[in-house]
């Protein structure tokens, strides 16, 4: 819609399907049907290929987009089904009784040492940093520039709430947002955009981002249209630029790089927090978690093949990288078999839609899922993949202020607090439907998962029995 | 193995007791079991061979027990070995597998020629994961020093019968009679289960099982034997023996207190306690459990143990003079040998402990925060 001087009219231009028109119209007189003027079918040219090649033909460009990769892949979450305790072990009522969520997010020691004396037991084994968390359930990175003020400080109050981090993705954080340092998860990103020392000294944990699920192989991409001057003073870049991070970080180029980074960071918080490293899910990702956790990281994240984003070329993000059920199974594995899987705490994100997935995530081995499009949609997204259009009429991937100041803060704090909820609940139904009264005992238990898939090769890779066959 | 029975005893004054009090106690809890499998461990069984280990198979046949015979001629020098004595019970079904012991010892070179291995212990370990996993038909019932373990498939009366167990006496006795549920009965899958000479018994069924077998797997341990039970056992040896925690702290990994009673510690106490489950956050044992484990090195010791809600029963007993520690699934199982002195019922999710010559140095009453001050110095 667009006020033309005394009446609203319509602006087909810019309408990205978001259909706020619909949600909103006082008199839910508004209905919106798919445009049938289509192309004629054709099984190989489908529709969305013609348009690629429509508009490359007319711009010269590469096709950009956003949110996650939404071709028709086979989701393997969907391919596992879940057991329950039935006789022999009791299923465990969580309304009842106790059913653990909380966890860790850092490295742990290989073992303690304790000495027992006459009359105390000593504990000689100092731990390295962790952050405590209420849920296994972390808010991913999205930067202040993707996403709006307002959408980022409700997360920041939704993650107070309910005990768990949020990311800021690599826009730096808003000196606004200082006081909510205890539940943020930087990230340190190649264009190191925003990072100065109180950025780093302020916060909760530190993550390395290497790669994203939605890009594999390439940098951060703010459009121009979205670097306001707020964005410019955090980001600590010219108004109005795009803000292209490099595809690699110039100071790391191998793996021992990556240790000097680890370790640079470490030495200037003074080893007070946790500092992890991201990567997107990539054939060979098992050897390079190992390497990231061998040089050091506190907590590792894998970002899968669905893994959202604010833009991205189209061709990588729908083409590049592997399912995250595949890497979590082969870096749990990796790590287990080097005897260094608790030296890192291992962050599962991008493909994780619900809490179904989320329990499925941690029984093949993560210790932690991020969500991000999750909470996106709790603030009222709908997934039309425009955010690099900056033209995001919910008020949350836009700068514009017409639309930032849509999204209600409170209400959308209160939403996304209420879906954290709602997944932690459904992981503890189903903790206890499985007679297991601590998410500890969850984590890679892949012995109760089961595979009912078409492909039994993955069921393997995967380290999961096909459904029907027994324990043992 | 959902419901089953346990039952064991030890002399804390380090006198014999004959393999016929621990055989009373366990039979008379006949509806706990349903004659799919049963076992006995006995400490202090072989005086005269304390030094030397004891390997004690189950053998299909001629050839697994010449397999074995190869490989122990390889790595270790056998001192003695010899049949173990069995005999025909009536209603019990074959074929009855051969049962052999092997006392022997590691030669220096081999521990010194393997740079990653610690101990000669690691060594054992290390033989018998390849015995129950690479030779055909044979399975190692039990590996300790001044031990052995007897079981099989049948009810508890005909396996103590089977191996005539009134001809042997120890310190200190551990039994158990199944009713499995998840495995099938086969002699190597009944309890106890043992590694070098820890043993346990167990009632339950571990929900956690797939966290806690990819954990004691990344320490180098094999489960071979389609059973939870197992993986327990490894935990224990790793907890104790190559971890070494003390027996008490090792129960407080495996069966944590919740956050919530955490929080409610003092702060060195609440520090101890956060360490030990975030680091050990994978060796927590979850689902019904009730646990008997003895071990004998360095001196015999028993431990009782349930979990954290105490979904499996578990009961504590003294002998009037004082000399005996019980534990077992019922009361019964206690007051069947002994008339007089007291039983009591440890706390979900805290051990009784009693090691000869201390007597009971736990009896899983209180907050295990009594039992020493624990803080830490690091």
């Amino acid at each position: 819609m667009r006020f033309n001087g005394d009446r609203i009219v319509p602006d087909h231009d810019n309408c990205v399907a978001c259909q706020r028109c619909a949600m909103k119209c006082p008199q839910g007189a508004i209905t919106i049907k798919e445009n049938e003027m289509a192309f004629p079918a054709h099984s190989a040219y489908t529709e969305r290929i013609r348009r690629i090649g429509w508009e490359q033909a007319s711009t010269g460009g590469v096709m950009l987009s956003s949110c996650g990769n939404d071709l028709p892949y086979r989701s393997i979450f969907d391919d596992l089904v879940l057991d329950a305790a039935q006789v022999t072990n009791p299923a465990i009522d969580p309304l009842r009784e106790p059913i653990e969520t909380r966890c860790f997010l850092g490295a742990r020691p290989d073992r303690l040492d304790f000495t027992e004396t006459e009359d105390e037991i000593l504990l000689d084994t100092e731990m390295s940093p962790g952050v405590m968390l209420r849920t296994p359930i972390m808010i991913g990175q999205m930067s202040l520039g993707s996403i709006s003020y307002n959408a980022q400080i409700a997360l920041f109050r939704a993650a107070m709430e309910t005990g768990t981090l949020v990311g800021t993705g690599e826009g730096g954080l808003h000196s606004d947002f200082y006081e909510y340092g205890s539940i943020i998860n930087s990230e340190v990103a190649s264009g190191r955009f925003g990072i100065n020392p109180p950025y780093l000294k302020k916060v909760a944990s530190l993550e390395i981002k290497i790669g994203q699920g939605a890009k594999p192989g390439h940098g951060g991409h703010l459009p121009g249209e979205k670097t306001t001057e707020m964005i410019s003073q955090t980001r600590m870049i010219p108004k109005g630029t795009d803000a292209l991070s490099p595809y690699p970080h110039h100071d790391i180029y191998s793996i021992e790089d990556l240790q000097q980074l680890i370790y640079a960071l470490k030495e200037s918080t003074r080893y007070r927090v946790p500092v992890g490293v991201k990567v997107a899910a990539v054939h060979n990702v098992a050897a390079i978690a190992s390497g990231m956790v061998r040089a050091g990281a506190d907590f590792i994240t894998i970002d899968g093949f669905r893994g959202g984003t604010g833009a991205a070329p189209r061709i990588i993000r729908d083409h590049a990288g592997i399912p995250l059920e595949l890497a979590i199974a082969a870096v749990d594995q990796r790590l287990r078999e080097e005897g260094i899987r608790h030296r890192a705490t291992l962050c599962a994100g991008g493909s994780i839609r619900y809490s179904a997935d989320l329990v499925k995530a941690l029984a093949l081995g993560a210790d932690v899922a991020m969500i991000c499009t999750p909470v996106l949609i709790a603030m009222g997204c709908r997934v039309c993949q425009q955010c690099h259009r900056g033209l995001c009429s919910w008020g949350i991937a836009t700068q514009n202020p017409t639309y930032t100041q849509r999204l209600d803060i409170d209400v959308a704090a209160r939403r996304v607090s209420n879906l954290l909820y709602a997944w932690n609940e459904e992981l503890r139904e189903i903790c206890g439907a499985m007679g297991i009264d601590s998410v500890e005992s969850f984590v890679g238990n892949r012995d109760r998962l089961r595979y009912l898939g078409p492909n039994p090769r993955i069921a393997e890779i995967l380290g999961v029995k096909h459904a029907g066959e027994a324990w043992g | 193995m959902s419901a089953c029975g346990i039952a064991g005893l030890i002399n804390i004054d380090g006198k014999r007791e004959n393999g016929r009090k621990v055989v009373d106690m366990i039979t008379t809890m006949l509806e706990r079991e349903n004659g799919l499998g049963a076992g006995y461990a006995c400490y202090g069984l072989f005086p005269e061979m304390q030094e030397h280990y004891c390997l004690q198979l189950l053998l299909d046949d001629r050839q697994s027990k010449e397999a074995v015979e190869d490989l122990l001629v390889e790595r270790v020098e056998v001192h003695k070995d010899e049949e173990v004595f069995t005999r025909k019970v009536k209603g019990m079904r074959g074929p009855y597998p051969l049962i052999w012991r092997f006392f022997l010892e590691v030669p220096r070179k081999r521990i010194d020629e393997n740079p990653d291995l610690e101990g000669e212990d690691d060594y054992i370990v290390d033989m018998v994961m390849e015995i129950n996993s690479r030779i055909p038909g044979a399975f190692c019932m039990s590996s300790g020093k001044d031990m052995a373990v007897f079981k099989g498939n049948g009810w508890s009366h005909d396996i103590a019968e089977f191996y005539d167990l009134e001809r042997y006496s120890g310190n200190m006795w551990l039994s158990h009679s199944r009713f499995p549920t998840n495995t099938p009965g086969w002699w190597g899958g009944a309890h106890p289960f043992n590694i070098l000479d820890w043993s346990l018994c167990h009632n339950g069924e571990i929900t956690s099982y797939g966290t806690n077998k990819r954990y004691v797997e990344m320490w180098g341990y094999k489960c071979t034997m389609l059973t939870d039970s197992e993986v327990v056992t490894y935990l224990w040896d790793l907890l104790c023996r190559r971890h070494g925690l003390p027996p008490i702290v090792a129960s407080m990994a495996v069966a944590p207190r919740y956050y919530d009673d955490i929080g409610r510690l003092a702060d060195e106490q609440r520090e101890v306690a956060i360490r030990l489950r975030r680091t050990y956050a994978n060796a927590m044992i979850n689902g019904p459990f009730s646990i008997l484990v003895g071990k004998a090195r360095p001196v015999p010791t028993l431990i009782a143990l349930t979990d954290r809600k105490k979904l499996r029963p578990m009961i504590g007993g003294i002998s009037g003079d004082e000399g005996t520690v019980f534990a077992a699934s019922e009361e019964c199982a206690i007051r069947r040998v002994e008339r007089d002195g007291e039983i009591w019922a440890p706390v979900a999710g805290n051990p009784l402990i009693a090691r000869m010559g201390d007597g009971i140095v736990w009896d899983g009453l209180k907050d295990q925060s009594q039992y020493k001050r624990m803080r830490v110095i690091a």
